[in-house]
């Protein structure tokens, strides 16, 4: 498996289940990366398993899901070891997350402010003077221009493309090592993605940080991340760099690359993707 | 024989719990056996309706279960306390509580049942009315409806009693005048869904009367989710009843009606518990039954609720 | 909006989408709010007007007694305006009670007004206390079986919640005295205070323990804490099976929300997700559960207070009742249907100024 540099976080044999009255799911089935501090796109359809590999890493996976693992190793330290207290300081701090759509997943009745605030002085324990200019500095660095106006407003007060922004912020205002973004322009029109992602990409690399980039989209993926990851029915079935995605052997990767539309090479229909039950079960 | 029925009874399971239903009639029936199942996996609700069951039994069968007059005197056995012979004793006219408890399951059926007849019609007729022509007809039924529902329920309750005067009759006429809105409400809702259907555009097409259609057609399609919500209703039903037979405003003595037992047992409350103790346990059962009933079937069909 | 404000699950969805800077719209919907008040309110009259007309009861008969002449008895008749038309009466009507006039009780012989003004403070006095009883209590309960969800802190929670959906309120007041007054002795019986120690403190507020509080009269203080102690814990036990109830089931709507792993990936700890992430959300629904809960035990004082010889609006209403007093009955419904009416505008209007997406 291809690692640049020194692995930041190496996952080893993942899984995530949940039991369920028909039976037990499996989300996740033994699935093993490493990452540098790179940008690592995974790739996947609904219910691939890849939102779930995000949130297992963060232990976030809520009952009845469980997860286990031959090793979730995040800068030399064994994740799984981690008490409670201990993962507390490791989310946020070391790892932060950004969700998929603003308009959920920023609490509706706390202001922006209050919310990067928070997520400032949990890990700082800083004066509110200095959180506050910490969240405004952060609210400059994602390129809102009145970080005054958006520090005191609502999560319904702003746009998508805002809220995402104000997201971001907040996810970095502590200075995390590894960043994992669920989805996090999807929810957005597409003008306004571009620039989120641009913004994103800005941080991530001049802070020398690692991501995880989840989405759907292997396209964006592709032109975004330096590695990618694709996930089907709870496996990784390719590994390969963003550049070499053409060279991709395994038929999943290529029927989505042939499933796109190309302005260069038109085509009078898509090709429809065919699945493989076999690929999910061999690995 | 056997081993033909034994071969029939999974064929039927499997039937209901196919999972590509052949039939409307076969999915709706799969997904009251599904529900079914889930109310048989829930053991409170099992309680419930076991409770529900009883009181059905104790009520047809009151004079098999306690024969004899529940107006039945005997001055001579006043106020004893619970014994081999008067299993819950004896009240102040020396009438054995047992069996004015066993009867008065009929008494508290009765007034629930009634209270159901009125009430589920009315707010049927209103409901689907106001859902189905729409407009202002709508706009008056439903702002009615709103002004009987901001208000509080047992003291109009009472002030209805008061202008009819007393009587279980009359109690159950107050309780009906209070509780029909929410039943308005829910088949106003269920209408909205129907009206612009093809089946109703198609029936009207046929020259059906606004009528016929309401009558043959919408209505019998919200019964279910007014019975759903009656059943919800029953406990608080019984209360209220109750509270007016309490209050000396609902049913009249000697009928045994629970309420006015605990309220005639009042004045003998610190020597002869029992006497107001025991009905007041009667009422507080059936109406956890209703409630835990009720409670399971919020649960199957309402499984975010859970 | 509905005035009948029954908890509204939909009201919960985060980020009201659509709901976004109607903030134009605000007089209008004053407007409205106002119209459908006054209309309920309305509404209120027509029907207590409706059941003082049905009593059969001859309302002349009941002021001349019936051994007056017929000159006497047709001048009361004019007087009460009863040979109008019956929008005339009703209008008449209308005016009198809105310029404060509920006609005379029978039974004190005062006019109803200054009966109600007499009793409610002891209604007041005991449904608040209950109210907050319920809150302070039920709230935490509530939150405790959402966050124990399945589990038998939850099952047990559920299971005390239905039981105050299903026991008789005057029957557990009736076993209360008996266990915890008469055999145990530990709170006083019923009335507001001992004979002793009334007519110490003069009314100010209406509001015994503060009244005695203000007076610094702390026995006076002690003795009433003692009689009302039964009577709101009991009440004070019906509010918290509705609120602990609702609260749960908002809360276990709330922590399924992304907002909620939002704040778990930030570091925040699992007690401050609950009660300040998860809580924060759920108290803007509870307010209206908490006013709907606060206006059911001003009507089940009714039964309370019947119990405990409570001398509250509920007992003024049903001793009338049995002197068939109707100006009595009917006044005191409309001041409770009022209360009702305004408890709703209150918890509307707090609802509007607490939420953020409403404003």
């Amino acid at each position: 498996m291809a690692s640049a540099g020194s692995s930041l976080l190496s996952v080893e044999d993942l899984q995530v289940r949940f039991r369920t009255r028909h039976g037990v799911v499996e989300a996740v089935r033994g699935i093993s990366f490493e990452l540098g501090r790179e940008k690592l796109g995974i790739v996947g359809e609904s219910g691939s398993g890849k939102s779930m590999t995000g949130r297992a890493i963060l232990r976030l996976v809520s009952p009845p899901g469980e997860v286990e693992a031959k090793a979730i190793r995040f800068d030399g330290v064994e994740l799984q070891g981690l008490s409670e207290p201990q993962m507390r300081r490791i989310r946020g701090k070391r790892i932060s997350m950004v969700l998929q759509d603003p308009k959920f997943s920023l609490n509706p009745v706390m202001t922006i402010g209050a919310q990067i605030v928070e997520a400032y002085r949990i890990h700082t324990g800083a004066a509110l003077v200095a959180a506050r200019r910490r969240a405004l500095d952060m609210l400059t660095a994602v390129r809102i221009r009145d970080p005054e106006r958006v520090y005191a407003a609502y999560p319904h007060e702003l746009s998508g493309g805002m809220g995402q922004r104000a997201m971001i912020a907040m996810m970095l205002a502590p200075d995390p090592d590894l960043l994992i973004a669920d989805e996090p322009t999807s929810a957005l029109d597409v003008t306004v993605q571009m620039q989120v992602l641009a913004i994103l990409d800005d941080l991530v690399t001049s802070r020398g940080m690692g991501l995880i980039f989840i989405s759907h989209d292997l396209n964006l993926v592709a032109s975004f991340c330096d590695r990618v990851l694709i996930m089907y029915g709870g496996r990784i079935v390719e590994t390969c760099r963003a550049a070499e995605l053409h060279q991709a052997r395994h038929p999943y990767t290529r029927g989505l690359l042939a499933s796109l539309p190309r302005v260069d090479r038109p085509v009078d229909e898509l090709p429809v993707l065919r699945r493989d039950p076999s690929w999910a079960q061999g690995a | 024989m056997s081993a033909s029925l034994d071969a029939q009874a999974p064929g039927w399971r499997a039937w209901l719990l196919a999972q590509a239903p052949q039939s409307r009639l076969q999915a709706r029936l799969g997904s009251l056996y599904l529900g079914w199942l889930l109310l048989l996996a829930n053991p409170l609700a099992l309680v419930g309706m076991a409770i529900v069951v009883a009181l059905l039994l104790l009520a047809i069968f009151a004079p098999l279960l306690a024969p004899g007059s529940p107006y039945a005197q005997d001055l001579t056995q006043r106020l004893l306390p619970p014994s081999a012979e008067h299993w819950f004793g004896t009240d102040e006219l020396g009438r054995d509580i047992y069996r004015r408890v066993v009867h008065g399951g009929r008494v508290t059926l009765t007034i629930v049942l009634l209270v159901a007849i009125i009430v589920a019609p009315v707010g049927l007729a209103i409901g689907t009315a106001a859902g189905y022509f729409g407009g202002l007809l709508d706009t008056v039924l439903m702002r009615t409806t709103d002004i009987f529902l901001a208000f509080p329920r047992l003291i109009l309750a009472l002030a209805f009693v008061a202008a009819l005067g007393p009587g279980i009759e009359n109690a159950v006429i107050a309780i009906a005048l209070t509780a029909w809105p929410p039943y308005a409400r829910v088949a106003r809702a269920e209408t909205l869904t129907l009206r612009e259907s093809d089946f109703i555009s198609a029936v009207r097409l046929q020259g059906a009367s606004s009528l016929r259609i309401l009558i043959r057609h919408v209505m019998p399609l919200c019964l279910s989710s007014v019975i759903i919500r009656v059943t919800l209703d029953m406990a608080g039903i019984i209360l209220t009843a109750a509270g007016l037979g309490f209050l000396g405003l609902g049913a009249q003595p000697p009928i045994p009606e629970w309420g006015a037992m605990v309220s005639s047992g009042r004045s003998f409350l610190l020597d002869q518990w029992w006497v107001a103790t025991i009905p007041g346990i009667a009422i507080f059962v059936v109406s956890l039954g209703f409630n835990l009933l009720g409670d399971g079937l919020r649960d199957v069909l309402d499984p975010k609720q859970r | 909006m509905s005035v009948a404000a029954a908890p509204d699950p939909t009201g919960l969805r985060p980020a009201g989408v659509g709901r976004r800077s109607r903030s134009g719209a605000w007089p209008l919907r004053a407007a409205g709010l106002l119209a459908s008040i006054l209309l309920t309110f309305f509404g209120l009259l027509a029907i207590t007007f409706v059941i003082g007309r049905v009593v059969p009861i001859d309302p002349v008969l009941a002021i001349v007694g019936d051994r007056a002449l017929p000159q006497v008895y047709a001048r009361v008749r004019q007087e009460l305006a009863l040979d109008e038309p019956i929008y005339v009466q009703f209008w008449i009507y209308l005016s009198h009670v809105l310029s404060g006039d509920f006609g005379t009780s029978v039974l004190t012989s005062r006019p109803v007004l200054e009966d109600i003004l007499r009793f409610f403070p002891a209604t007041i006095e005991l449904a608040t206390l209950a109210t907050l009883m319920g809150v302070l209590v039920g709230v935490p309960l509530g939150v405790l079986g959402a966050t124990h969800h399945g589990r038998w802190p939850d099952h047990l929670i559920r299971i005390v919640g239905l039981i105050g959906y299903s026991v008789p309120v005057f029957w557990l007041g009736l076993v209360g005295l008996l266990i915890l007054y008469a055999r145990l002795d530990l709170v006083a019986g019923p009335g507001r205070l001992d004979v002793y120690y009334e007519d110490i403190v003069d009314p100010v507020t209406g509001l015994l323990l503060l009244d005695a509080a203000l007076a610094r009269e702390w026995e006076v203080f002690a003795n009433a804490v003692s009689h009302i102690a039964l009577p709101a814990s009991i009440l004070g036990y019906f509010s918290l099976a509705y609120v602990s109830r609702m609260t749960r089931s908002f809360m276990l709507e709330q922590l399924r929300q992304e907002y909620i792993i939002t704040a778990r990936a930030k570091g925040v700890g699992e007690a401050r997700v609950v009660w300040r992430h998860a809580l924060g959300n759920v108290m803007l629904p509870l307010i209206t559960v908490i006013a709907l809960s606060y206006a059911s035990l001003l009507e089940g004082a009714v039964l309370t207070e019947t119990v405990f010889a409570w001398p509250g609006l509920g007992r003024y209403i049903t001793d009338s009742l049995f002197n068939v007093d109707m100006n009595a009955v009917l006044g005191g419904t409309i001041v409770v249907g009022a209360v009702f009416i305004g408890l709703n505008l209150l918890s509307d209007m707090l609802y509007r100024l607490l939420d953020p997406r409403a404003r």
